[in-house]
């Protein structure tokens, strides 16, 4: 999407105005000449639902959140207790989401430096002829449909203290290894992250599999001819061409870990002691446990800019050599 | 959002092997290992579940790593009769479907309008669209409670079904724009001459042609939809409306006392879904990756 970096529309733009049909009309649909007026009549048949369901519930409220973060709000009565930027001012001061912050981007780094190496080391491996390979990629992508609410409480049970995953470790002589997973203010947001990783990893490799899909047999061969080791031709040719989907498993990745929240909710409802939290657990504790809605929807306008910044600068600066052909991107 | 668009109809990738590895025995040996230790890990937490539901509670206690010994079939019977776990799958359904309807009608028109018309501010608006990518509505989830409760839309399927469809419409125009797009100018003029109008043509041509886009767009919504759970969340406090996530998470903390009888709900609500894809792997593999391939 070449225009996407423009993404501020006026009011007057969503509302679209009929060109005279005559100029550029070549190049799409060939709208003869017809009376505008039809022309807009079709336009606001086809466009209206969809920019209304849009811009009513996608648009407005995060537009509203913004205007209810000033506020001091408990969700009921009226509105006219106006305190400004205090509500922002308070989540930064307070450490239970600042560290939700940092959980975010912990789950954020685990995800980027361990499971997307993991997962293309394993799409590299796998990728050749074998047998048993349509079940394989079956079964390493059946997490992925799962709702995270099955996944949650399926390691819930196997978690569980001296439960399946204990016996295990103790049966394979790792007894050692038992921890309170879900427990251990230590250890539990690195548990909730294998959970993630079991049940997200899959997608990632199928991803990765179809990206190597696209990448021409002959390119192999002709680096092979040119003497080059398999290692080589993997590192030269292979990953810079998988460069796009890369890219794309770390878009998705990063927004995924931003708004992390079913897994935690269920398993430690952010705790102990905070330990779990996430900006999205926090954010709805305060919401509907405590009543403040004014203050929630300062973390929700937080959490908004958190994830629409990155989105905006990622787009920017790493997706947009993507629009450029694959030729270019080899030589670069 | 160039991450997410689909340039060309979802291509099926059958063949993995095409692009082939540097195909050492040892290499081969190794895939083999990795494959087998992929599919292990998997399969053996959804294993343990479905057969916990078959064992006691006083089993599990006992050994909580062994199998059924005896068999039991109380805890599923007990869910399968009980009529809530009924209930949860008919809104879950319901839901998906409701959304998935909407964002594929909606969203088809409107891609339709942003490809084959030409209009001021046509790139603005379709810009504009995207911006559902860049957040997801867990982000949203409190201002639209708020909004859902002005509407009145708390407690109500539609609740949930309409803020899903809204969210879903980004992916569905980004992947639909590009699809309809590429079809060809002179069908339409043919349409034309046919004496067809262009409403004619979307309806007649059009969408017919562009089947392939629509399944994906409409699997990744239903998929979205079904496996939702903080909308649903906060929308739902009577137990009567709530979805199969919801209600698995309420059921774990309900009868946190009676483990089997959790294991054997969990296994319940992984079920359809499990079956379906395993019916649908194809369209429902094809359409989530061919959704974000660039």
């Amino acid at each position: 999407m070449s225009s996407g970096s423009r993404t501020t529309v006026r009011s007057g733009e969503v509302l679209p105005d009929v060109v005279p049909s005559s100029r550029g009309t070549r190049r799409l649909g060939r709208a003869k000449a017809r009376p505008s007026w039809r022309q807009r009549f079709e336009l606001s048949l086809l466009l209206g639902p969809a920019i209304i369901l849009f811009v009513g519930f996608v648009i407005m409220p995060i537009a509203v959140a913004v205007y209810y973060s000033i506020y001091k709000w408990n969700g009921f009565g009226p509105l006219n207790d106006v305190i400004g930027l205090e509500n922002y001012r308070r989540a930064f001061k307070d450490s239970v989401f600042v560290h939700g912050i940092y959980h975010n981007l912990i789950i954020a780094g685990l995800s980027l430096f361990i499971q997307l190496p993991l997962s293309i080391a394993i799409a590299l491996l796998i990728n050749r002829k074998m047998r048993g390979r349509g079940f394989l990629r079956l079964v390493v992508f059946a997490p992925y449909v799962l709702s995270a609410a099955v996944t949650a409480v399926t390691w819930m049970l196997m978690l569980q203290p001296g439960g399946f995953v204990d016996q295990v470790f103790k049966n394979v002589g790792a007894g050692g290894l038992r921890q309170l997973w879900l427990g251990d203010t230590h250890i539990v947001l690195y548990t909730i992250f294998v959970v993630a990783t079991w049940q997200y990893m899959g997608f990632g490799i199928v991803l990765l599999l179809a990206g190597l899909q696209g990448i021409p047999h002959e390119l192999r061969e002709a680096a092979a001819l040119d003497g080059a080791t398999p290692w080589q031709t993997t590192r030269m040719v292979t990953l810079p061409l998988l460069g796009p989907t890369i890219r794309i498993w770390i878009f998705l990745s990063m927004i995924g870990s931003l708004q992390l929240f079913d897994l935690p909710w269920i398993m430690t409802g952010g705790g102990p002691a905070g330990a779990s939290t996430t900006m999205a657990t926090y954010l709805i504790d305060k919401g509907f446990r405590s009543y403040e809605f004014g203050y929630g929807s300062a973390v929700a306008v937080i959490l908004f800019l958190f994830c629409f910044i990155f989105a905006l600068v990622y787009q920017r600066f790493a997706l947009r050599r993507d629009t450029e052909g694959a030729m270019t991107r080899m030589a670069g | 959002m160039a991450a997410i668009q689909a340039t060309q109809p979802p291509v099926r990738h059958s063949r993995i092997s095409k692009v082939g590895g540097p195909q050492s025995a040892w290499g081969t040996a190794a895939a083999y290992v990795v494959g087998a230790i992929i599919i292990v890990v998997t399969i053996v937490p959804l294993l343990y579940v479905i057969l916990g539901g078959f064992r006691t509670t006083a089993q599990i206690n006992e050994h909580p790593a062994g199998l059924p010994s005896p068999w039991v079939w109380d805890n599923y019977k007990s869910i399968l009769t009980s009529g809530s776990f009924w209930h949860f799958l008919l809104n879950s359904t319901l839901i998906a479907i409701i959304a998935t309807g909407l964002t594929v009608v909606l969203g088809a028109m409107a891609a339709f309008a942003l490809s084959r018309y030409v209009f001021r501010g046509r790139d603005g608006l379709y810009a504009f669209f995207t911006i559902g990518l860049m957040f997801p509505l867990t982000v949203a989830a409190l201002p639209l409670y708020l909004q859902l409760r002005r509407l009145g839309l708390l407690e109500n399927l539609w609740g949930v079904a309409i803020p899903e469809a809204a969210f879903s419409l980004s992916i569905t125009i980004v992947i639909l724009r590009p699809f309809m797009r590429a079809i060809p100018a002179e069908l339409e003029d043919a349409a034309v001459v046919d004496g067809s109008s262009r409403l004619g043509f979307f309806w007649r041509v059009l969408l017919p042609l562009s089947a392939p886009a629509l399944t994906t767009v409409a699997v990744l919504a239903f998929v979205t939809s079904w496996n939702f759970y903080i909308l649903p969340l906060l929308v739902f406090n009577d137990q009567i409306h709530f979805t199969l996530p919801l209600g698995v998470a309420t059921f774990q903390s309900q009868y946190s006392q009676d483990t089997a009888k959790v294991f054997a709900f969990t296994s319940l609500s992984m079920l359809p879904t499990l079956f379906f894809f395993v019916i649908a792997q194809r369209r429902i593999v094809g359409g989530l990756t061919g959704a974000v391939k660039g």
